[in-house]
């Protein structure tokens, strides 16, 4: 058996206690773990859609239309006889999908630009300009009209919806690298002859991540809410395939007659985007112990 | 102070010079010519072709900016393609319904978040406060046009009190026009509420461990007297941040409740224009919706200034 040189473990272990005592205080916090639970819950069954539910969220049956909520369809039938329960699962597998890569756009772009912004001095006042500017449309409504131009897919509404996020983000990004430029640590690695741009994406963004990671969980949940708004409007993910946002927009017509098919798809947007606040609450007091009360 | 208001002016005018240009450019996101994507399938050529010249397409781009800039400088935002009148007339006619809708929201969501949270910092860690800063979380989760949809089936279909939708001016008939304002103002107080609330309870919670707040206490001032009078108009600079940053999401909450409560608004207006690729409809929209924020973040600004003479004298 070969020896395993004690330096090596000594360099690795206070990182493995810091990493455990890490998950231990992340754990310990509740609202991280309600949030975190209800959240995997949600991806969970999303996942999980053609072995949760015997139902297919396309299949039409005209026998069993605006059935009210029963053991065989437990949140009732819509106006085609589909199971709105099957069709909230996989309309959650939609909106869960265009959520992610909304957080990833815009954790890739608000960082490129926020970074760039904060570190490089030349080019902080147009940037930020810049950002102010985007900022002064209401989000939604630039969703809404980017969107509508775009013309109707899934790619098209993840790109008006990070474009809506976007801003904000580089914002909260170049103001954690304003901190962290002027740490001793970067101006080590300048002295040791580090070109800008490692020391921008190694030493101050790795450094930085804490108010993104949190920033980016209360993104996905604006995510969640806005292609129900999009959807609700005429200009989100195209039919057949079911979201949060177009169960509900079908079910409009039904309100009075069959009050489920609205219902329940807002109730599960609720418990998600509860899910994804709660989340983003404990992983800011955990990650950033000065917000911490 | 008035130095300070010049500063802040002049130091708005490049952000409304790239807000003009953002809506200008807006038409190029269309993919490929936007006077055929108005006009659909059945259109001749040269009725597309005359729809460009109309929308001054068919010039280069900088005259098409140039123009852009004359016209909106002198306050003319266009013709609207499908209403086939001037759209700042459009606008200016709708205007006053989006903006009381938003504006009676702000006050409701300010004065009850203010309220609440600071209701939760005097009782920090009791139920008092959990309880306050659930129902905060639970507002900031909702859907708003769902929450819409859910009490007109509640309050208008089933119970009868009030309008499921529609308009009342209020020159007409000020309790109609309440009725026709009740369910639309909630449910966007509602949805905003918590971000005062949360953002009033963590303010008061640093001003209440300051020395001074000891002192008075220490002098045996009442309690709710120091709270209002010594803690609250400190913590107010985070408040008035966050007050101006949900007058745009106000903004944009109005257009989508505008939308379920068929309240004839801006918003209306501007979804119709971009479900219909009414161009100039929706430049404009967006451009005077993007004023009103800035001169909402502008007033708060002022009101930073006032608050505090710090700002004013740096």
């Amino acid at each position: 058996m070969p020896e395993i040189p004690t330096d090596a473990i000594e360099g690795l272990a206070p990182q493995r206690a810091r990493l455990a005592a890490f998950l231990k205080r992340l754990i310990a916090n509740r609202s991280v773990a309600l949030g975190g639970g209800l959240v995997l819950f949600v991806i969970a069954l999303a996942l999980l859609a053609p072995w949760v539910t015997p139902y297919n969220p396309l299949e039409s049956s005209f026998r069993e239309r605006l059935l009210p909520p029963s053991a065989a369809h437990l949140f009732g039938t819509d106006h085609f006889g589909r199971d709105v329960l099957t069709r909230v699962i996989y309309g959650g597998r939609l909106s869960l999908e265009i959520g992610f890569l909304v957080v990833l756009a815009t954790g890739v772009f608000g960082t490129l630009i926020g970074g760039c912004a904060g570190y490089f001095r030349s080019l902080d006042n147009p940037a930020m300009r810049l950002m102010d500017a985007w900022m002064s449309f209401p989000a939604i409504l630039l969703a809404i009209a980017v969107s509508a131009t775009l013309g109707s897919s899934v790619t098209n509404v993840v790109i008006a919806l990070s474009l809506a996020t976007i801003p904000h983000t580089a914002r909260i990004v170049r103001a954690s690298v304003l901190v962290v430029r002027e740490m001793e640590y970067v101006e080590a690695a300048r002295a040791l002859g580090a070109r800008d741009t490692r020391i921008l994406f190694v030493h101050v963004l790795l450094n930085s991540t804490a108010p993104l990671i949190v920033r980016l969980t209360y993104v996905f949940a604006i995510a969640i809410l806005a292609e129900a708004v999009l959807s609700f409007i005429g200009v989100g993910p195209p039919p057949p395939a079911p979201s949060f946002g177009n169960i509900i927009a079908n079910g409009r017509d039904f309100m009075v007659e069959a009050p489920w098919v609205t219902i329940f798809p807002g109730v599960a947007i609720f418990v998600v985007v509860l899910g994804l606040n709660l989340l983003g609450d404990g992983l800011r007091d955990v990650l950033d112990p000065r917000m911490r009360i | 102070m008035w130095s300070f208001v010049l500063r802040r002016l002049i130091s708005s005018i490049p952000v409304l010079i790239l807000v003009s240009l953002m809506t200008f450019g807006l038409i190029w996101l269309v993919p490929g010519d936007p006077a055929s994507v108005f006009l659909d399938a059945s259109a001749t050529p040269e009725q597309v072709a005359n729809l460009r010249r109309e929308l001054g397409l068919d010039q280069p781009l900088w005259t098409q900016m140039l123009s852009w800039y004359e016209r909106v400088l002198s306050g003319d935002l266009g013709e609207s393609i499908l209403l086939n009148r001037s759209v700042a007339a459009a606008i200016l006619e709708r205007l006053p319904i989006t903006l009381s809708l938003a504006a009676i929201a702000l006050v409701l969501a300010v004065i009850f978040g203010i309220l609440l949270g600071s209701l939760a910092a005097v009782n920090h860690g009791g139920w008092g406060d959990q309880s306050i800063m659930t129902v905060a979380l639970l507002g900031l989760s909702i859907p708003d046009f769902w929450l819409g949809l859910v009490l007109i089936v509640v309050f208008a279909v089933q119970l009868g009190w009030l309008p499921s939708g529609g308009f009342v001016a209020i020159t007409e008939d000020f309790g109609g026009w309440a009725m026709s304002m009740a369910l639309p103002a909630f449910t966007l107080t509602i949805t905003q509420i918590g971000f005062i609330a949360r953002m009033t309870r963590s303010s008061m919670l640093d001003v209440l461990r300051q020395d001074y707040v000891r002192t008075a206490d220490a002098k045996g001032l009442g309690h709710g007297f120091v709270v209002m009078r010594h803690a609250l108009p400190n913590a107010m600079m985070p408040i008035l941040t966050v007050t101006g940053v949900i007058a745009g999401g106000l903004l944009g909450g109005a257009v989508v409740v505008e939308q379920v409560f068929a309240l004839p608004g801006v918003g209306r207006l501007i979804i119709g224009a971009i479900l219909s690729r009414d161009f100039p409809v929706i430049q404009g929209g967006l451009l005077m919706l993007a004023v009103i924020y800035l001169l909402v973040n502008l007033i708060v600004d002022m009101l930073y200034a006032v608050i505090d003479p710090r700002v004013r004298l740096a």
